[in-house]
């Protein structure tokens, strides 16, 4: 083959799509190539799980607890995922100078943010699981599903809002430099409360749970608390159906930001020519 | 040659493990906070650990209706709270081995500088003790007028206080300069690890709930952890009669306690020096000081 023949290549929806397969793979492909990632990120919160496990026991409390406890420290996976790498992989894109690359390649931003969405989710959901099993094995946790379509729909409809979520905050870390390491940072511990992801969130005030109904891992949690757990659809913070309506709307609000954010940013980016310096 | 070696140093050569100190302090002390202003900075340094403790706090009060003058949750609470320097000292020191090699790429630079390495990395980890210290203060002093943590500064035993956390506090810098010099074998996981060792040292020290609740056979770890000795102290001396409640050392008396402390800080400022001496030479022979992993 010649310089001058000619490849076939794709565009519109084709490309589209193929730009989503080539940014998940890396994410999917990554998690067979460095399983000593894999150990660290499932040991550090099983760790955690087992310590807020032996708090609850040391203060006599009912075993729904524990499991609420396995289940955020599951949920907290999606949650550094979102933090580390959606919100700041711009930032990290900037870093290691790809960030360019991405925007003078004739492909969509925003399916680049998909197809690390869509592989994060794939690989974090693999965590998650793994976590789950640890937790579920170590503390004798009992699941009692009451209704396993309506789990799924919640856990789906939870994780397309959440990455949305993702994908939106991604844009506005395009402006960020140094202080995105830290704003990433900031958002662990403050959302672990506000978020209930290991106590029910309607033991907070109804309107800091109803604030913190943005993140969508709130409301997600609480729903799927109270369909797993024997007794938990009394400490549920609101009806599972009306959750459900809620999420359904944090998709669409987050889908559209994301789209409409991205856009604006990546302007604004290129007009004040943040989209290379690097600044440690 | 023969004037810089021992007492036939230069004046300047033999302050200078004080002035690395000093500079890798500031330069500590810049790194953590000049990426913001101020407020923004001090809001950033005490949300962190607040929200942590909040944490433990909705959790307990949910489960016991409220009970904040039970002993239990002053355990809990003051362990929480003193638990921020174990995350802020030790890591604090192996992480600057990251930052250095991997983040700013600066560590070669450092090597062939006229400053003490170890004494270096100490330096970096003051800047996160003097920070760590700031969010120490405004957790317990939150407890205290919010949540009836029954301190009482007249009651506090304040030498045996001041006796065990400056010894604890240099245990767990030495402890992080033993981690810190791992970390300079470590190519792909270091970041990992001062997170590892601080949450497993969270699980099994004692912090935030009785050793008696471990189970049986996981116990034993706990009193072979440094920090649990440590934290048994300044729960003593800070809240005697909440450290009562709970047997879990009280067959030792405080001077017992504090020579235990004594002897593990001496072990690990050793096995500090030993062990980043070691590992500095294994670096050195297979060139990680200079390797990136992009972490």
């Amino acid at each position: 083959m010649t310089l001058t023949d000619r490849v076939p290549k794709n565009s519109g929806w084709r490309l589209f799509l193929q730009t989503v397969v080539g940014r998940a793979y890396p994410r999917i492909i990554g998690l067979l190539r460095e399983l000593s990632w894999f150990f660290f990120e499932v040991f550090l919160p099983v760790l955690s799980v087992a310590a807020y496990v032996f708090i609850y026991r040391a203060i006599g409390a009912e075993d729904v607890y524990i499991g609420f406890v396995v289940m955020g420290g599951a949920m907290t996976a999606f949650w550094l995922n979102i933090l580390w790498s959606m919100s700041s992989q711009m930032y990290w894109e900037k870093q290691t100078g790809n960030l360019a690359l991405y925007i003078m390649a004739p492909n969509s931003l925003m399916a680049i943010l998909l197809g690390m969405a869509f592989g994060g989710l794939f690989s974090t959901g693999l965590r998650a699981l793994v976590i789950t099993l640890a937790g579920s094995l170590l503390f004798n946790v009992n699941f009692e599903v009451s209704n396993y379509l309506l789990l799924f729909a919640v856990f789906m409809l939870t994780m397309v809002a959440l990455y949305g979520m993702g994908m939106m905050t991604a844009s506005l870390f395009l402006l960020l430099n140094r202080e995105a390491w830290h704003y990433a940072n900031l958002a662990q511990e403050p959302v672990y409360l506000a978020s209930g992801f290991y106590f029910p969130i309607k033991s907070l005030d109804f309107w800091v749970a109803a604030g913190a109904s943005i993140i969508p891992l709130t409301l997600g949690m609480d729903a799927m608390r109270q369909l797993s757990f024997s007794g938990g659809a009394e400490l549920g913070f609101l009806p599972v159906r009306t959750e459900l309506m809620i999420l359904v709307a944090l998709c669409v609000v987050f889908l559209f930001g994301a789209r409409w954010l991205l856009k604006y940013m990546e302007r604004l980016a290129v007009r004040e020519g943040r989209l290379t310096e690097s600044r440690r | 040659m023969q004037a810089t070696q021992g007492i036939g140093k230069p004046a300047k050569e033999r302050g200078v493990s004080g002035r690395t100190f000093r500079a890798a302090a500031w330069l500590g002390w810049q790194i953590e906070s000049n990426w913001a202003d101020p407020l923004i900075f001090f809001i950033y340094s005490v949300i962190k650990p607040l929200s942590g403790a909040a944490i433990l706090v909705v959790m307990y009060s949910v489960i016991t209706n409220g009970a904040f003058d039970d002993p239990m949750f002053a355990y809990i609470y003051l362990g929480n709270a003193f638990y921020i320097y174990v995350a802020a000292v030790l890591t604090g020191v192996s992480w600057t081995v990251i930052d250095d090699r991997e983040i700013y790429r600066m560590l070669k630079y450092i090597y062939i500088a006229p400053v003490h390495v170890p004494v270096y990395l100490l330096g970096r980890g003051f800047a996160k003790f003097a920070f760590g210290s700031l969010a120490v203060f405004i957790t317990i002093a939150a407890g205290v007028y919010f949540l009836n943590v029954p301190l009482d500064l007249s009651l506090v035993n304040w030498p045996l206080f001041a006796v065990s956390l400056t010894l604890g506090i240099v245990m767990l810098a030495m402890m992080g300069l033993v981690l810190g010099s791992v970390m300079l074998l470590i190519v792909n996981n270091a970041n990992f690890m001062g997170e590892a060792v601080a949450g497993a040292l969270y699980l099994f020290s004692g912090a935030v709930f009785p050793l008696s609740i471990l189970p049986g056979w996981l116990q034993p770890v706990g009193y072979i952890i440094p920090i649990s000795y440590w934290l048994e102290l300044l729960r003593r001396s800070v809240i005697g009669q909440v450290a009562e409640s709970f047997p879990t050392f009280s067959q030792f008396s405080d001077i017992q306690l504090l020579a235990i402390l004594a002897g593990l800080t001496a072990l690990f400022t050793v096995l500090g020096f030993v062990v980043f001496r070691y590992c500095d030479h294994q670096a050195r022979e297979k060139g990680y000081l200079d390797r990136y992993s992009n972490f």
